[in-house]
């Protein structure tokens, strides 16, 4: 179907497949709602060490994260979609990750940046969590010691394909459920 | 204050404690007994103006007899002078007295050093664990634990040249 609107003065979001007419566009709901979700996501910058500062360069105006729709970022896990931890935890820290992803309400992502907050990174030491995928489930891992601003980007448009294309009743299943009891994450 | 001054007064007072000296590191150093830490610390505050607590930390050495050792710096500041005092004592044993009551300041720090090395301070308000996590049932930084966490499941040593 043809747009009216003239695509050449200006970057919109490309609509998903659907059927349009003049004052009509129909499509699928988790379509409609995965394209909203996925250009409004807040991230939780829980930045730790010095991945920490390669996302503050991130999210400055060279690279800027706001362009994808992360211009609000949210220090409290209630009004946070993306839980981005970025930085080396410690096994004391482990705990504290646990509980803020356990605040953030559904649909909530996870994205380790780095190598330590991945796998424990350069640390392999007594005091380190080898990776905070033994506290929270983890959506995309970006890897690197510390990984540029354009990879933590890359890592963050893999999440907004998560979220766009993720089934609206996710978060309901058994497989979702059980998957969170083994990390000891009871849903209410 | 030249620091001759000071040993000469401090063997006087303290005959048996001052085990040795050593003058050849930047600092100047003593060796003392463990059971009299806490009087020679407020003797050296009190008479020589060493009122700062720069540092208390701890060390092991497992060559020797008395393995744990302790190591506190002072510092004069209106004569910017150092003193570093150090002391051993048994792993069997390891228990020398708390200086919080004379340097608030070295309550975080013989936490961190019995959480590191397990020596025990006696009369120490709240001896626990500071920097690992509660349920840690060694003292790593002694010699005979390896760095690597002990209760890693993932690890493949073929990776990792072992």
């Amino acid at each position: 179907m043809n747009n009216t609107i003239d695509k050449a003065k200006y970057n919109v979001v490309e609509a998903p497949a659907g059927y349009s007419a003049p004052g009509l566009f129909a499509t699928s709901l988790d379509k409609a709602v995965g394209l909203a979700r996925k250009n409004s996501i807040w991230p939780l910058p829980f930045a730790t060490s010095c991945c920490g500062i390669e996302f503050m360069a991130t999210m400055a105006a060279h690279y800027d994260l706001g362009r994808f729709g992360a211009e609000r970022l949210s220090f409290s896990p209630r009004q946070a979609d993306l839980l981005m931890v970025m930085g080396t935890i410690a096994k004391k820290m482990g705990p504290v990750v646990q509980e803020v992803y356990e605040q953030m309400s559904e649909p909530r992502w996870v994205m380790a940046v780095g190598a330590c907050a991945s796998s424990g990174g350069i640390f392999d030491t007594y005091s380190v969590l080898q990776g905070i995928d033994k506290v929270v489930p983890v959506d995309v891992y970006v890897p690197g010691c510390p990984p540029r601003p354009e990879q933590i980007i890359n890592g963050f448009m893999k999440i907004q394909e998560l979220v766009a294309n993720e089934s609206l009743r996710r978060r309901y299943s058994p497989e979702y459920k059980e998957l969170l009891e083994s990390y000891g994450i009871t849903l209410m | 204050m030249e620091y001759n001054i000071v040993l000469q007064d401090l063997k006087d007072h303290f005959k048996n404690d001052i085990l040795s000296v050593d003058e050849s590191s930047d600092i100047f150093t003593i060796i003392i007994a463990s059971e009299s830490v806490k009087s020679i610390i407020t003797f050296l505050k009190d008479r020589y103006q060493f009122i700062f607590l720069t540092d208390l930390c701890g060390i092991h050495y497992p060559e020797q007899e008395k393995e744990l050792g302790v190591i506190y710096h002072l510092h004069n500041l209106v004569e910017n002078k150092r003193i570093r005092i150090k002391t051993f004592v048994t792993k069997e044993n390891p228990q020398i007295e708390s200086i919080v009551s004379v340097f608030v300041g070295a309550n975080w720090m013989e936490r961190e050093t019995f959480d590191f090395y397990g020596v025990y301070f006696v009369g120490h308000p709240n001896l626990k664990r500071i920097l690992n996590v509660e349920y840690m049932d060694y003292h790593p930084m002694l010699k005979e634990y390896p760095l690597e966490d002990a209760t890693r499941t993932d690890k493949d040593d073929c990776f990792f040249g072992r």
